[in-house]
């Protein structure tokens, strides 16, 4: 346990563990709600008439909990851990550190207090009121001269390329929020976009898209990119494809937000070329999951022992389905099917539960031990029990909006032979509902499978050093 | 030179600059650097604790 103490000295971890440990409590909380709301959109009684506890409400509560509570915070942890081991220096300022642990918390906190109450900017995925906004953007310059300080202070030649992903997730997020939060406020808690129209649409979506592109892409492949090889125990299928991965997705991802405004008052030829872009995105995507999957070649035996990498491999999966399907459905025609159902839902989920959430949870699996000075898990069993019950939860979940999403589609555009509708909305929402109840029922098993995690890490955790270096242990599942 | 000119030549160039990033990142020259930065991620274990499993430790022996 010397190892240990030697390098809590030369490594900043207590912020690591801090974001860790919250990430894992955030999950359970931002799931937690989205099961609620799915609740509530299967059986609408659930509202009590209480206005915080509208769908309205807790619909942006749960995205924003999910994607700046959990992935965040996840990326926090991660970005800080990998940045420290593959440079071999200490995180370039603790203090500045540790502000953008407690900074980030409170923003939460402020969110979780504010969207209930219905103060929002109505901009997706960005609605928190300007106020909150500002300490955002403080807190990110914040973790970027933290990131880059601590790049620079590097005691090896070369910079990963964990770090180059890392590094572009860092600073389009702040271009990213800084420009689609410009606002003029009229109170504390209201304020109007500066953009109008189609303009705020555009700029809206490419804030939306990217938020998706380079939060939950770039930065994820980062963790990707360092969790993968590390937990495989081999290095990267190919390093050189990862340089051309990274250039391809950078330059690629920025032009693809006029896909979420096709057939609206967005100019065609946008809408084109949004199009056109997000299909060749995923010519990327794909050279960067077979670069993640391959890296196993050898080792595919892992597979079966290895419920983490487990998680880390299934995630890759997810992502490539995913990014098979996103490319498909910029296409206009099969948009004009897709848009507004639940198909969207459905894939939205797939590359937020199979692929953000599964590729943290590995990484989280593979950080808890090594942060904590143990070698593996309190119980390698239990991680492969939350592996399924987090499987089997995503594949209900994206198979009912599948199901459900297509038949909306393609009840909204039956028409009879005089040209009239087929069916009304109240029609098909009716035929959706047993689909609502069986997302529902997806969503229990994640949430449960995040709860047996707590418990797990929890264990882990308080556990006294060196105790839980069992074979045993390390043979099961 | 108007808009859709600049535009034109812009998208040439980031093209150009993709191709040669593709042939600098395959060219031979940077394969054993490439190489030891993929295996660097390993560097640090000995003194930081490792990830790699006991059956491939003994392999290395």
């Amino acid at each position: 346990m010397s190892q240990t103490v030697a390098s809590q000295s030369e490594y900043n971890y207590k912020v690591v563990r801090q974001f860790a440990i919250m990430t894992v409590i955030w999950g359970i909380v931002g799931m937690g709600v989205g099961v609620f709301i799915a609740a509530q959109l299967a059986w609408p009684a659930l509202n009590f008439d209480i206005p915080w506890l509208t769908y309205s409400r807790l619909r942006p509560l749960h995205t924003n909990a999910v994607i700046f509570a959990f992935g965040t915070s996840a990326l926090f942890a991660t970005s800080y851990y990998v940045v420290q081991r593959t440079c071999q220096t200490r995180l370039f300022s603790d203090k500045l550190a540790s502000f953008t642990f407690w900074g980030w918390q409170a923003i939460i906190v402020a969110a979780a207090i504010t969207l209930p109450l219905g103060i929002t900017s109505s901009k997706e995925y960005a609605e928190l009121e300007w106020p909150i906004d500002i300490a955002i953007a403080v807190v990110w310059v914040t973790y970027a001269v933290v990131f880059f300080g601590t790049l620079i202070k590097r005691k090896v030649s070369h910079i990963y390329v964990a770090n180059w992903f890392y590094a572009g997730f860092i600073i389009t997020v702040a271009v990213l929020h800084i420009v689609n939060s410009m606002a003029v406020p009229v109170s504390l808690t209201k304020s109007y976009s500066i953009y109008a129209g189609a303009v705020d649409a555009m700029v809206q979506w490419w804030y939306g898209h990217n938020a998706v592109g380079f939060l939950l892409t770039a930065g994820f492949l980062g963790m990707m990119y360092y969790f993968v090889p590390k937990q495989a125990g081999r290095p990267v299928y190919s390093y050189r494809l990862s340089v051309v991965h990274f250039w391809a997705l950078v330059s690629l991802y920025l032009w693809a937000g006029p896909h979420h405004l096709h057939y609206t008052a967005l100019p065609d030829w946008t809408q084109s070329l949004g199009m056109v872009m997000s299909i060749i995105l995923f010519v990327p995507s794909w050279g960067g999951m077979i670069n993640g999957i391959m890296t196993l070649s050898g080792a595919w035996h892992k597979l079966r022992t290895d419920p983490v990498l487990r998680f880390l491999v299934v995630s890759l999966s997810f992502y490539g389905m995913s990014t098979f399907e996103g490319p498909m459905m910029s296409i206009k025609s099969v948009n004009a099917l897709s848009h507004y159902t639940d198909w969207t839902v459905g894939h939205v989920h797939s590359g937020a539960l199979g692929w953000v959430a599964m590729i943290s949870i590995g990484a989280i699996y593979h950080l808890i031990p090594a942060l904590f000075g143990h070698s593996n898990m309190y119980s390698v069993k239990l991680v492969n029990t939350h592996f399924w019950l987090h499987t089997v939860g995503v594949v209900l979940y994206i198979v009912a909006m599948w199901i459900s999403g297509v038949m909306q589609g393609l009840m909204w555009r039956a028409v009879n032979s005089d040209g009239t509708l087929m069916y009304s909305f109240v029609q098909s929402l009716e035929a959706s509902y047993p689909f609502y109840v069986m997302r529902f029922l997806g969503g229990v098993f994640i949430v449960v499978g995040m709860l047996v995690m707590a418990y797990n890490v929890f264990r882990t955790v308080t556990a006294k050093s060196g105790s839980l270096a069992t074979d045993a242990n390390t043979q099961m599942a | 030179m108007d808009y859709g000119t600049y535009r034109g030549i812009l998208t040439l160039v980031i093209l150009v600059l993709f191709i040669v990033i593709v042939v600098w990142a395959y060219s031979k020259r940077t394969k054993s650097r490439f190489d030891d930065a993929a295996k660097a991620i390993f560097d640090d274990e000995i003194k930081h604790g490792n990830t790699i499993s006991k059956e491939e430790k003994e392999s290395e022996k």
